[in-house]
């Protein structure tokens, strides 16, 4: 069975299946959470080796929705704390049967390496600095629910990209769609080989120019923990490359501002922006739930027999 | 011991000027002859009928993790995969625990080596204490105990100040200098090459100008001193056209390639698979180009494998985590073939002197010539012959390549060290 590892390996049609499909699960406004019983008796396994509540919280509630049941682990509570390898880690956790393992590593590649080595699925729930597949999906399911279409569209990726696992898996997203992709940032965090990431990108370390007509900005996260150097001065960075309501004015009337989440209100977004109309970082968090109960659906599949023996 | 006869074979020996079918004739241990119809009563007789008989092959850049990484390989092992691989002498690197930067230490090695080794061993010793890069080690007494050249492998001296020192010092006693060339600030947490794929990958890079500005710093250092100057595993394009510059001025600077350098390039990575982890990295194809250029053009002489074993289950993780570093003494011959004669870059005496001549000369030994009188060692060995490597079956301790199982056209076929066969296909 096959996991999830990335974006950049997926085609376009797997990638449109995945969101026509979370779309089915999506909540409308003013409904009722709506249950589904499509992977009763199916168990996922979370295991975590960074922080993270959102994007944990997320999986475990859209396995519930569909039935199935998750387990979380995250590294501090397990034996990872006591030395035991990565690959000791999941042959342990292979004897114990989960359906798939939901991961999330500080490493690049490290779900990659593993699959290699193991026989049940990887969901990958970000990566290192490489993928972040399932945020991707989301960001996509949120921008084409606005009734855009990726054709075409001009989206402003802005912060700091060279540490950023969201930005490559949108990069590899919107590619495939054929939309125009502007990467900006700090010099220092932004490799001038990232222009050839992808067909329809390119580079600016200029703001505005990045904005300019831009139908979606895309804000990352200052990671800090990430920067292994003083790669650009702290102070330098909002005054540079802090979205403030001004630079709206010159992207489209109807662009919308995204955020992978959790917000440094004050240092790569103003507040203001963050909770404008423009601001669709909620939504995204909605679309986590829908677009990962595609993926789940997708990695498990629905047929099997519950609590069938394997 | 029993002379040996090795019978028409190809004889190739750069030093003496020598390639026609011939005889070799070594006794008690020494070559005593190279001609034609050569017959010596109660000697063994070698039918190298077709087969390519060389010089003994030199590896000046290996790693036998003993004493203190045993786990990994020891002297012993790694020597059987050398003689599998055609070598007859191997230089290991000082980074065993203790580091080789004294007398103890070297003569510890020798003896080891005397005792267990089946083919010759020349330790390299360190250029600083601990090869912590500050203060000088016991050079002049490391000579004396048998070291062939002095590097701070793996931990390049940073220091400019110190490598001066070192470089000077090195030259009162006639001894090489070798320089991992490794900017560390530059290199700082990279995990492979800086490029298009570390992007993509998520990797952190290890930029080529990590090694070009030290391979510059000391070039210019070793004009100053007037130094034997030797930089290990060159990878970079920019670097070999620095060490070429060098050479036109004429400053004795020279400088080796591993066969993987000079084969693949960061694209050929299979993604994460720490078979593909070392350092210097695997660059772009244009500085893979340029390596192989600087071997056709004379600016690299030497071929060294860099034969770094690691154990399975520390090449087994997290890419990041795993240490770098791949096997190389049994693939060397066969990938060195491929990539530079079976194409027409070399001739087939350009790649012998690589192994032999050249490395002897670089580290001033009286090795890599069949001209009589020398010590007996012969590497026989095919240039058509196809076998597959099977790393399973390899006599080093440890398992990482990115070889495994790859088919080759020539390889060895025996290995004669100091008049005995001690290996053969």
């Amino acid at each position: 069975m096959r996991g999830l590892l990335d974006i950049e390996s997926l085609t376009r049609p797997e990638i449109q299946a995945i969101l026509d499909r979370a779309r089915d699960f999506q909540v409308p406004p003013g409904q009722p959470v709506k249950r589904f019983d499509l992977l009763r008796g199916r168990m996922v396994v979370n295991l975590f080796y960074e922080a993270s509540t959102r994007t944990r919280t997320s999986f475990e509630i859209a396995a519930k929705r569909l039935g199935c049941d998750a387990v979380s682990i995250t590294a501090q509570a397990s034996s990872v704390s006591k030395g035991e390898s990565l690959v000791d880690t999941l042959n342990t956790l292979g004897a114990m049967r989960p359906d798939a393992v939901i991961m999330r590593h500080a490493a690049s590649g490290a779900p990659h390496f593993l699959q290699r080595h193991l026989t049940f699925p990887i969901i990958n729930a970000g990566d290192g600095t490489h993928e972040h597949p399932t945020q991707a999906l989301l960001d996509a399911r949120t921008i084409l629910d606005r009734g855009a279409k990726l054709e075409g569209l001009r989206v402003a990726i802005i912060g700091d990209i060279a540490h950023s696992r969201v930005a490559r898996s949108n990069v590899y997203l919107l590619s495939k769609y054929g939309a125009d992709i502007i990467l900006c940032g700090p010099p220092s965090l932004l490799p001038r080989e990232l222009k050839d990431l992808a067909p329809g990108v390119t580079l600016t370390t200029d703001m505005n120019e990045a904005i300019r007509d831009a139908d979606v900005i895309m804000m990352l996260r200052v990671q800090l923990e990430r920067q292994h150097e003083a790669a650009f001065p702290a102070s330098e960075y909002f005054p540079f490359y802090g979205l403030r309501l001004e630079h709206l004015k010159l992207a489209k009337p109807d662009v919308i501002v995204m955020h992978p989440g959790p917000i440094n209100r004050g240092r790569e977004i103003a507040s203001e922006v963050a909770d404008s109309q423009k601001s669709v970082i909620l939504n995204q968090v909605e679309n986590g739930i829908s677009v990962r109960m595609a993926v789940l659906e997708r990695v498990l599949g629905g047929e099997k027999n519950a609590g069938a023996a394997h | 011991m029993p002379a040996l006869l090795i019978k028409n074979g190809r004889v190739i020996d750069p030093n003496s000027d020598h390639d026609a079918v011939a005889d070799v004739l070594i006794t008690d241990g020494i070559i005593t002859g190279v001609g034609q119809n050569l017959t010596a009563a109660g000697a063994e007789i070698f039918d190298a009928t077709g087969m390519i008989v060389a010089p003994g092959f030199i590896d000046m850049h290996v790693h036998l993790r003993e004493p203190g990484f045993e786990h990994s390989e020891t002297i012993e092992t790694g020597s059987r995969a050398a003689a599998a691989g055609g070598f007859t002498s191997i230089c290991p690197m000082p980074n065993t625990a203790p580091v080789n930067d004294s007398k103890t230490v070297t003569t510890y090695i020798v003896e080891r080596a005397r005792r267990h080794a089946v083919v010759n061993v020349f330790p390299i010793g360190a250029i600083t204490k601990g090869s912590a890069g500050e203060e000088l080690a016991a050079i002049g007494s490391m000579k004396q105990a048998g070291a062939v050249a002095i590097s701070d492998d793996g931990r390049p001296v940073m220091n400019a100040r110190v490598m001066r020192r070192a470089m000077e010092f090195a030259k009162g006693f006639n001894i090489p200098v070798i320089n991992h060339c490794e900017d560390l600030h530059l290199s700082a947490g990279g995990d492979m090459h800086e490029g298009l794929e570390s992007v993509r990958l998520g990797l952190r890079g290890i930029p080529g100008v990590s090694e070009d500005v030290m391979v510059a710093r000391d070039i210019l250092l070793a004009e100053l001193t007037g130094a034997r100057y030797h930089v290990a595993h060159i990878s970079s394009a920019h670097s070999v056209a620095m060490v070429a510059y060098a050479k036109a001025r004429g400053l004795a600077v020279t400088a080796e390639a591993t066969p993987h350098h000079l084969t693949l390039s960061d694209t050929d990575m299979t993604p994460y698979d720490s078979s593909f982890k070392m350092k210097p990295p695997l660059r772009s194809r244009k500085d893979v180009n340029g390596v192989v250029e600087g071997i056709v053009s004379g600016a690299v002489e030497v071929i060294a494998t860099d034969h770094a074993p690691h154990p399975g289950d520390e090449k087994m993780q997290e890419f990041e985590r795993c240490p770098f570093g791949i096997l190389g003494l049994e693939t060397a011959i066969g990938i060195s073939l491929e990539q530079l004669v079976h194409n027409g870059k070399i001739s087939l005496r350009r790649l012998v002197e690589l192994f032999t001549v050249n490395p002897a000369r670089v580290l001033g030994i009286n090795r890599g010539t069949l001209a009589a009188s020398a010590p007996g060692d012969v590497t026989v060995f095919s240039t058509d012959n196809e076998w597959t490597y099977d790393v399973n079956k390899s006599f080093s301790k440890s398992r990482n390549t990115p070889f495994d199982g790859k088919t080759f056209r020539g390889g060895p076929l025996a290995t004669i060290v100091n008049g005995e066969i001690v290996w053969r296909a």
